[in-house]
């Protein structure tokens, strides 16, 4: 795209665009971390995790307000208008997305030490790859301004939710078995809610990537296979 | 979680564009020429019914010449002259057997810099009335009146009408000059850039008043404020070196305009 | 030289940099104009201070109560020549002024950039440096011969057609600083080019158009050389048909001031302040008119 004819209205543009890859270095740094600390039960790793949050959450105002000055003080129109919009919407998610991160380090410190069923943890940890990988691309799409590659993402985030719904129907046949389980599983079902919620944020960083590259919303609903709740159904049954 | 099926061409508001409207002026392969300069180059469009329409490009483009060959004031200049049809309620305009003067009462016309007639505010409005009707004073009286109330200048000169024109603010004057053009009852009003010699609370008053008017007449405005045209029009359409590049709905041409050109000139990344 | 450089791209230039010969040139030219403004406007006193000396001392109610006298004879006035010079004046402001205005309206609206009119144009700049004695050669060929005499109505034509091309340029240029915006808005309301002229160029340029007029009164009301052909002058009141001479004061002055008789010569100092106190007044109205309605 031609640049500008007041340049520094480029600057601020590119402003947001670094601000918002910092943002998605460092939400993916989180999410890796966590997850390894929660599989080794490695607590520094998990404290680390928790101390790169407020640098996020401090990222995302910075954009927020750079983005409202643009606003004002360019009145941005069309693909600018677009541009300034998604960053504040990406960089809303991505804050959440490290917030959800931090969370599963949290849980992580909570049951320290506790027995961990290999198979929840593998399934939790399948899931996280699958989520890791969807927000790297997502994160790809939007600095590429790929829409191919984010609706990509946007179809991909089923599996997720399949994925959950198969690790919710496991952790309550362990939490039936026993009721001293009930606690760490309550936790890592949290963990997996969480990684899920990721999922759903890339999707809607996808979304976000194709309307700032087409101006269109995606208008269709988005295919889903989280059964979590007719899941209850059964096993209430 | 997927949000619910939102095209950006249908806006909320009463700023919605109708583009069921019946068409008020149809444009077919025009072309204008300053001597031996083509200033516009095989132009076709559509303005609707009710509706404001922007002219938006560049300075030299040709929005204005366009806009002005619709009461065809470019024949002040007998160098200027316009080829093909300006369809107006069944008409062509630019055929010799319409009568000028009466093509101009019904397409009224404001300027740039507002132009209020040496003469008192009352004179000023009666100017164009009576030009074409002999009418009882009283008559004359509730016309005036009627066409400074739609101008939303009545409260503020009705206890001076007998006093200049000259006399009044910048927006005022502007104001003015709109009362006289709706006092001739026209069904098209041209703007050509009414607010760029004016402050921002005259243009707002302006602004806000194109946007009434817009439920008795058909409006086309000139102008280089991109975010006026986007805030007042309903259709837009973008010129550039004598062609039409883009005409579309106001949202869709500000969001996410078709064309590359139109897409650069709106965001300030012409060369 | 290198330091110089970098200082001044770092650090604020120094002060007092500007050269000591800039401050004399400066200087020099301020004072050579003052001078020069000075030796203009002395000699324009010194014969306005003459003018007022003169004229007030010759001037007495008698002056404007008895005609001008005969040679060798005592007193007298100029009564009836300052009656024939606004008869003259009058005469002449009368038929130039539509003429003037007619031809400057075509010039600044109809005309506009047409061949014919840039022809008249320069005609009429022409018309307006001619040496005035040439326009009272003309009226003496075409009118006083044929009519077989002096006459009122020569000099009011001779007057007319040197008012004429001042009128028209004044109100082309007044017509021409109306802008042009204000008759598309004329012409966009539907009104002809007549009515736009009439209700809206006219009006606008209004005062300057008048100033024009009072300016080119002012102009004949002074003119001595076209009336020595054609009006002539005379020591008495004129006929009631304005045939044969009529007194007038430019030539009055012309002919008194030259004379061998000291109450002539008065009588031409008193005629030379009259004319003068008159056109200041015309120049002031016409000043005052202009500047009311400029101001808007």
């Amino acid at each position: 795209m031609a640049e500008h004819i007041v340049s520094s209205y480029d600057t601020e543009l590119q402003h947001l665009r670094r601000r918002i890859s910092e943002m998605g270095g460092i939400a993916e740094k989180m999410l890796v971390d966590a997850m390894t600390g929660l599989v080794r039960g490695d607590l520094p790793l998990a404290q680390t995790v928790i101390a790169a949050d407020p640098r996020l959450d401090m990222l995302q105002r910075e954009v927020e307000e750079s983005a409202i000055l643009t606003i004002a003080r360019r009145q941005p129109l069309a693909v600018d208008l677009r541009e300034t919009i998604s960053a504040i919407r990406v960089s809303g998610d991505v804050e959440r997305i490290g917030d959800l991160a931090k969370n599963i380090a949290k849980r992580t410190v909570a049951i320290a030490g506790q027995f961990q069923p290999q198979k929840i943890v593998v399934g939790l940890q399948h899931m996280n790859d699958l989520v890791l990988g969807q927000l790297k691309d997502v994160l790809d799409a939007y600095s590429q301004q790929d829409t191919a590659k984010a609706l990509d993402v946007w179809q991909r985030d089923g599996a997720i939710d399949a994925l959950y719904t198969s690790l919710f129907r496991e952790l309550l046949t362990y939490m039936m078995e026993d009721p001293r389980n009930i606690s760490f599983c309550t936790h890592l079902l949290f963990c997996a809610k969480n990684i899920e919620r990721i999922g759903d944020h890339t999707t809607n960083i996808a979304e976000t990537v194709h309307y700032l590259v087409t101006g269109e919303t995606l208008a269709i609903d988005r295919p889903k296979n989280d059964t979590s709740i007719d899941a209850t159904l059964d096993i209430g049954a | 979680m997927s949000p619910v099926a939102v095209s950006t061409s249908s806006a909320v508001g009463k700023s919605t564009a109708n583009a069921a409207a019946p068409i008020r002026i149809a444009v077919r392969k025009l072309d204008f020429y300053y001597g031996d300069f083509k200033g516009l180059k095989d132009i076709n469009l559509n303005f609707h019914d009710r509706q404001v329409t922007a002219l938006i490009g560049p300075s030299g483009c040709g929005k204005s010449t366009l806009l002005r060959t619709f009461n065809r004031i470019y024949s002040l200049y007998p160098e200027q002259r316009a080829e093909g049809e300006i369809i107006l309620d069944g008409k062509n305009v630019l055929s010799p057997s319409i009568d000028v003067n009466e093509l101009r009462a019904r397409v009224g016309m404001v300027f740039q810099k507002p132009t209020p007639f040496p003469m008192s505010i009352y004179d000023n409005v009666a100017f164009g009335i009576r030009l074409y009707e002999k009418l009882p004073r009283a008559e004359l009286d509730v016309r005036v009146e009627e066409a400074l109330r739609k101008a939303a200048l009545w409260d503020e000169v009705k206890d001076k009408l007998k006093q200049s024109g000259m006399g009044l603010s910048g927006g005022q004057q502007q104001r003015l000059c709109i009362a006289r053009t709706i006092a001739q009852r026209p069904e098209v009003i041209l703007f050509d850039e009414p607010t760029s010699a004016l402050d921002p609370i005259s243009t707002g008053k302006i602004e806000e008043l194109i946007e009434q008017l817009r439920s008795e007449f058909t409006i086309v405005i000139v102008t280089h404020n991109m975010q006026q045209a986007a805030r007042i029009s309903q259709f837009t359409a973008f010129m550039y070196l004598g062609e039409l590049v883009e005409f579309d709905v106001t949202t869709k041409m500000f969001m996410n305009p078709s064309k590359k050109q139109t897409q650069d000139y709106i965001t300030g990344r012409f060369g | 030289m290198d330091t110089a450089l970098q200082a001044s791209s770092t650090a604020p230039a120094p002060w007092g940099r500007v050269r000591r010969s800039r401050y004399v040139a400066d200087k020099t030219l301020r004072i050579v104009c003052t001078i020069f403004t000075g030796i203009g406007a002395i000699a324009l006193g010194w014969i306005l201070l003459m003018l007022l000396y003169q004229g007030l001392t010759a001037l007495s109610p008698a002056v404007f109560a008895n005609t001008t006298p005969g040679p060798m004879t005592q007193g007298g006035g100029i009564i009836n020549a300052i009656t024939g010079s606004l008869i003259l004046t009058f005469l002449g402001i009368v038929v130039a002024t539509p003429v003037g205005i007619m031809a400057g309206t075509y010039l600044a609206e109809y005309g506009k950039g047409s061949k014919l009119a840039s022809v008249i144009r320069f005609v009429n700049d022409i018309l307006l440096a001619a040496p005035s004695i040439l326009i009272g050669l003309f009226v003496y060929t075409l009118m006083v011969q044929p009519m077989g005499g002096y006459s009122g109505w020569a000099g009011g034509v001779a007057l007319a057609i040197i008012a004429v091309p001042v009128i028209v340029r004044t109100t082309e240029d007044m017509l021409r600083l109306v802008p042009g915006s204000l008759r598309e808005a004329g012409v966009a309301l539907g009104a002809p080019m007549s009515v736009v002229i009439r209700s809206i160029s006219w009006r606008a340029a209004r005062s300057g158009m008048v100033t024009g007029v009072l300016l080119a009164t002012a102009r004949i009301a002074g003119e001595t050389a076209p009336l020595l052909f054609t009006a002539l002058n005379n020591n008495f009141w004129f006929r009631a048909d304005l045939m044969g001479g009529v007194s007038n004061l430019p030539v009055m002055i012309y002919q008194f001031a030259l004379s061998p008789y000291q109450n002539w010569r008065e009588l031409a100092w008193a005629g030379a302040l009259v004319i003068t106190l008159s056109i200041l007044a015309l120049s002031v109205v016409a000043r005052l008119l202009f500047k009311k309605d400029s101001v808007r």
